[in-house]
């Protein structure tokens, strides 16, 4: 017989007697699939948080911060260095024809959340550009805040996180009562705030710089030229930055953190499915001795039985991969995760992937290999007399 | 002498699946105290069963069983674990050691049930120990001793808490000639200058030459075939 | 217990076996202890460097919202606060944005009088309060640099530029403070507020927070309340709350941790459970003839239940002891490593691990007894 039907034959034997060691077989199945399921519920959540945070960055635009400043929430820009902005080359033109620039302030509110508590939320001044600058704005419900009016319109996430965010309904912000008069959608972090008219909001907070400048580019090479031009001066005390850089470094220290426990986390209990897969092949083995052994009496080599064996686990392991990542996809598939800070909160939604699951069904062979040799190599160094005798 | 073992029209059946098959039919058996009597017969002749029943292992569908003064049929399942404790020890064919143990706590186990103190145990394990001569195997795990050796283990357990009555299903079915005449040997001797009452199931006509009296059992009834010596 | 070695023979009946089970039970209580411990830890060590004392009064529209300096006066007017001090968040940062560093504007004699757990040589206060562009550094953060006395350093802000432009101060240490406590880190700098609020080019005369001292900790919800209702219905109404509540409600924005640790260790536990479960029914359908031959010599049913239970018990217990006694050992790295004081594990943390591991014991031997308690003998016998 050929080694390969000898493994065939013998894979075959022991996986139709998977069903009567059901209590063994399910230890490495739960335990994979326990493995896998906090590994892709986690991943999920920290791929969803930054995929969140970096799509709200465009190759094609660029943002324009205070030196020294490490976000928008603590950047002023001077007057002239707005001037300097608009002035510049490499900027696309609205087609009114301004440039398409769009000049934020960033305040933040506490506002009540739908599970208790308060959470920070950022309002957004913005340009009259901003909707060409920002394309993926996208008005869902209501209409769009007339400037000179205390109007804004809320993200569909912020509406998801906290209480009374209907349209019509009111906001106290500095000195003013605010009218929700719409709801947008953008697909990114934006989501999760308000956006409302720059010059209004400056003007009700009594204030006379704005927080940052963002620049839609006539293309992604423009920005050299652009940043060029802006930075020649250098009393103007700015930065500018290609909006995904700059959303990467926003998230860049979060996600860290986050990988770090996932891999410490999912390592440590890869560990445990590990003893659990080793534990339930040794006790596999030795449960059928005698049936390895009488293979081996009849002339089947020992690659036959190692073969089988490593198949054996590494498919329950990867069965229960596969259990594990369902069970995260029907728990946690489409939750709303928030986190924040005292400044703003980001609202997203978890998202299974289908690179998540592979790296658990990866991982579930890993372990299967791992789990399974041992055992595998002791099946097949049963002497096939002693074995026969423990009948 | 007063019987030990006094069964009266004992009925017992087990039901195998869907049929029932009735294993003792009507049986009355009396053994006297200080008698070694083996039981012997074919296979499925019930006397394992008519063995479980005078150990206390199992109870009668009907019929008396009085074994040392206790009626066996009435005693719940905890009472008559208590009884066992106190009054039989038992020998099996496969000795039925723990494998985990050695020697000497192996035959400790029925002494943990009493209230003595760990000192009189020790001195109650080495007694017995030194009764089936293996007091030189004490620290020794079942695995390290020979067929025969965990054989007389197990006598020293079944004596360690000095009870009246020997129960033995097939003692020497596992061992040759040689050693099993030894063990026969050893059972005589606790039988005769011990006074212990056994009572042996066996099929081997040999074995059953070292008891005092032999019953056989066939088909669920005794059949008196007593030769030779005292009844 | 003259019934251990008879447990405990039991329990190594499978060497392998049971050594594979103990081990993931050690895994998985170690990550326990870590897990529950950063939570349970966290509100410890607020507990432990926070004080009901200390009211800090915030925007109420949100904490980026400045204050009025002005407020100070009519704040330090209410009965029960012993003093006032207005604080400036910097944003500070040395050569590179990226090395933040916590820096606040105060006043500093008041300010250290507030936090007694702060040590500054008094020769080194005089100093300060003599020099305008003076600094305090924490003594870790002064090794780190190498700063000594006399130094003066560049300090940026992600904040606030100077009337010039700058966005950097020049500061002159002339003083080097570290905390009472040891195990805290002492990296703050701190410098006057005075200088800060007359060199920055906007926000002049605000402040980020103030922070009230008060005499009577039980005054503390009354005394913010009314710190609250001076300035109720302004333009810049105030929102109170003692530090501890404060730091607390830090903790609570970053999101719900709490639900992603009980999470995964349900899904450890629950994976556990399976495992012990299913070695501690081998390990008695292994022994079944064994146990009848207790039982023939008199142990009950319930006394051979109670073995097996208590064989769980030991390897459950042992082994969940040793996974939070490793939780324990590696904790305070866990927490210093997250920038946190190095705490012990909460006992806590140990008493409810110790409670899981015994009811992990108990629900994974619980059918496997039963058996053992079922057991007939005559049955058990005949099997062999």
């Amino acid at each position: 017989m050929s080694v390969f039907k000898q493994i065939f034959a013998v894979t075959g034997m022991n996986l139709k007697s998977v069903p009567q060691r059901l209590g063994s077989s399910f230890v490495i199945v739960i335990g994979m699939a326990g493995v896998v399921g906090v590994l892709v519920a986690i991943g999920a959540m920290v791929q969803a948080l930054g995929d969140t945070l970096l799509s709200t960055g465009s190759e094609n635009r660029a943002i324009v911060l205070r030196n020294g400043a490490t976000s928008e929430i603590s950047s002023i820009l001077s007057p002239q260095a707005i001037a300097t902005i608009m002035n510049a080359p490499g900027i696309a033109r609205t087609p009114e024809g301004d440039a398409a620039v769009t000049t934020d302030m960033i305040i933040a509110v506490n506002l009540e959340k739908k599970d208790g508590g308060l959470g920070a939320v950022a309002v957004r001044g913005v340009s009259p550009q901003a909707f060409f600058v920002r394309p993926e704005i996208e008005l869902v419900e209501g209409r769009m805040f007339e400037p000179g009016l205390h109007e804004l319109i809320v993200g569909r996430n912020a509406q998801l996180e906290h209480e009374g965010l209907e349209v019509g309904d009111r906001i106290e912000l500095r000195n003013s009562v605010w009218t929700i008069v719409g709801v947008f959608k953008s697909g990114n972090s934006h989501e999760s705030g308000f956006l409302a008219d720059v010059d209004t909001l400056i003007s009700a907070y009594q204030r006379t710089q704005v927080s940052s400048a963002t620049v839609l580019l006539t293309s992604p090479g423009a920005f050299d030229e652009l940043e060029a031009a802006i930075t020649a001066d250098p009393t103007l005390d700015v930065q500018v930055l290609r909006e995904p850089e700059y959303y990467r470094g926003q998230s860049e220290e979060v996600q860290a953190i986050l990988s770090i426990v996932t891999t410490v986390v999912a390592g440590i209990m890869a560990l445990g499915a590990l003893l659990a897969a080793l534990n339930s092949m040794y006790t596999a083995v030795s449960t059928r001795a005698v049936e390895i052994a009488t293979l081996r009496a009849i002339g089947f080599g020992s690659a036959g039985v190692v073969v089988s064996v490593l198949v054996e686990t590494m498919l329950l392991a990867v069965v229960g991969a596969l259990i594990g990542a369902a069970a995260a996809w029907l728990l946690f598939g489409g939750n709303t995760v928030s986190m924040g800070n005292q400044v703003s909160t980001l609202v997203f939604q978890v998202r299974m992937t289908p690179s998540l699951l592979g790296i658990g069904i990866v991982l579930a062979c890993a372990v299967g290999f791992v789990g399974g040799l041992p055992p595998a190599i002791r099946a097949s160094r049963l002497p096939a007399a002693t074995a026969l005798r423990a009948v | 002498m007063a019987a030990i073992v006094s069964i009266r029209n004992v009925l017992k059946g087990y039901s195998r699946g869907k049929q029932r098959v009735e294993v003792l039919h009507g049986l009355d058996l009396d053994v006297e105290e200080g008698e070694f009597l083996a039981l012997m017969g074919p296979s499925g002749s019930g006397k394992t069963t008519l063995l479980n029943l005078i150990g206390g292992l199992d109870r009668p569908d009907k019929g008396e069983v009085v074994v040392v003064g206790e009626r066996l049929d009435r005693l719940s399942s905890g009472r008559l674990a208590q009884w066992r404790a106190r009054n039989v020890g038992f020998v099996f064919q496969f000795y039925n050691l723990l494998p985990v143990l050695s020697a000497e706590r192996n035959v400790e186990v029925p002494l943990l049930l009493t209230k003595l103190s760990a000192k009189e145990r020790k001195r109650r394990v080495h007694a017995a120990l030194e009764l089936v001569g293996l007091a030189d195997r004490a620290k020794h795990k079942p695995t390290e001793l020979s067929g025969g050796q965990q054989q007389r283990v197990a006598i020293a357990r079944a004596l360690v808490s000095d009870p009246v009555l020997l129960v033995c299903d097939e003692p020497t079915g596992d061992l040759d000639r040689e050693t099993s005449d030894s063990i026969l040997e050893l059972l005589q001797l606790l039988n005769r200058e011990h006074g212990k009452t056994i009572v042996m199931v066996t099929h081997d006509p040999k074995a059953a030459g070292y008891a005092s009296r032999r019953l056989y059992v066939d088909k669920g009834v005794l059949v008196d075939r007593t030769m030779g010596a005292a009844a | 217990m003259k019934y251990f070695p008879l447990i405990w023979a039991g329990l190594w009946r499978k060497r392998a076996r049971t050594c594979l089970t103990a081990l993931s039970i050690v895994v998985a209580f170690s990550l326990f202890g870590i897990m529950r411990g950063v939570t349970a830890g966290l509100n410890d060590a607020i507990a432990e460097f926070t004080s009901e004392t200390r009211l800090i009064t915030q925007s109420r529209i949100n904490i980026i919202e400045p204050l009025p300096l002005a407020f100070l006066p009519r704040i330090e007017s209410i009965d029960g606060v012993t003093s006032v001090v207005p604080y400036g968040y910097f944003g500070g940062y040395y050569q590179e944005p990226r090395n933040q560093i916590n820096t606040a504007a105060v006043y500093i004699d008041e300010f250290l009088e507030m936090y007694p757990e702060f040590v500054l040589p008094q020769e080194q206060l005089e100093a300060m309060m003599r020099t305008r562009t003076g600094a305090i550094v924490g003594r870790d953060l002064a090794e780190r640099f190498g700063w000594k006395i006399g130094d003066r350093i560049p300090l940026g802000s992600t904040i606030h530029t100077q009337r010039d432009g700058s966005s950097v101060w020049e500061l002159d240490i002339v003083g080097i403070w570290h905390m009472r406590d040891e195990r805290v880190e002492s990296d703050d700098i701190y410098f006057h507020f005075d200088y800060f609020d007359e060199s920055r080019s906007s926000g002049n005369g605000t402040v980020a927070v103030f922070m009230t001292k008060i005499g009577d900790v039980s005054r503390s919800a009354e005394i913010a309340e009314r710190i609250d209702a001076l300035f109720a219905n302004s333009p810049n109404e105030t929102f109170t709350q003692n530090e501890r509540d404060f730091a607390l409600a830090q903790i609570e924005q970053l999101g719900d941790i709490d639900f992603f640790v009980n999470a995964i260790v349900g899904a450890v536990l629950f994976t556990l459970l399976f495992m012990t479960g299913n070695t501690m029914m081998q390990s008695v359908r292994e022994r079944i003839p064994e146990l009848a031959v207790l039982k023939t010599y008199g142990y009950r049913d319930a006394g051979v239940a109670a073995l097996v239970l208590a064989e769980a018990l030991i390897l459950c217990a042992g082994a969940g002891l040793l996974g939070l006694g490793i939780a324990a050992a590696a904790f305070p790295s866990v927490f210093e490593a997250m920038g946190v004081v190095p705490l012990p594990l909460p006992g806590s943390v140990v008493a409810i691990g110790l409670a899981a591991a015994g009811f992990l014991a108990f629900v994974s031997a619980l059918p496997p007894a039963l058996r053992a308690q079922r057991l007939s003998i005559v049955d058990a016998l005949a099997a062999r």
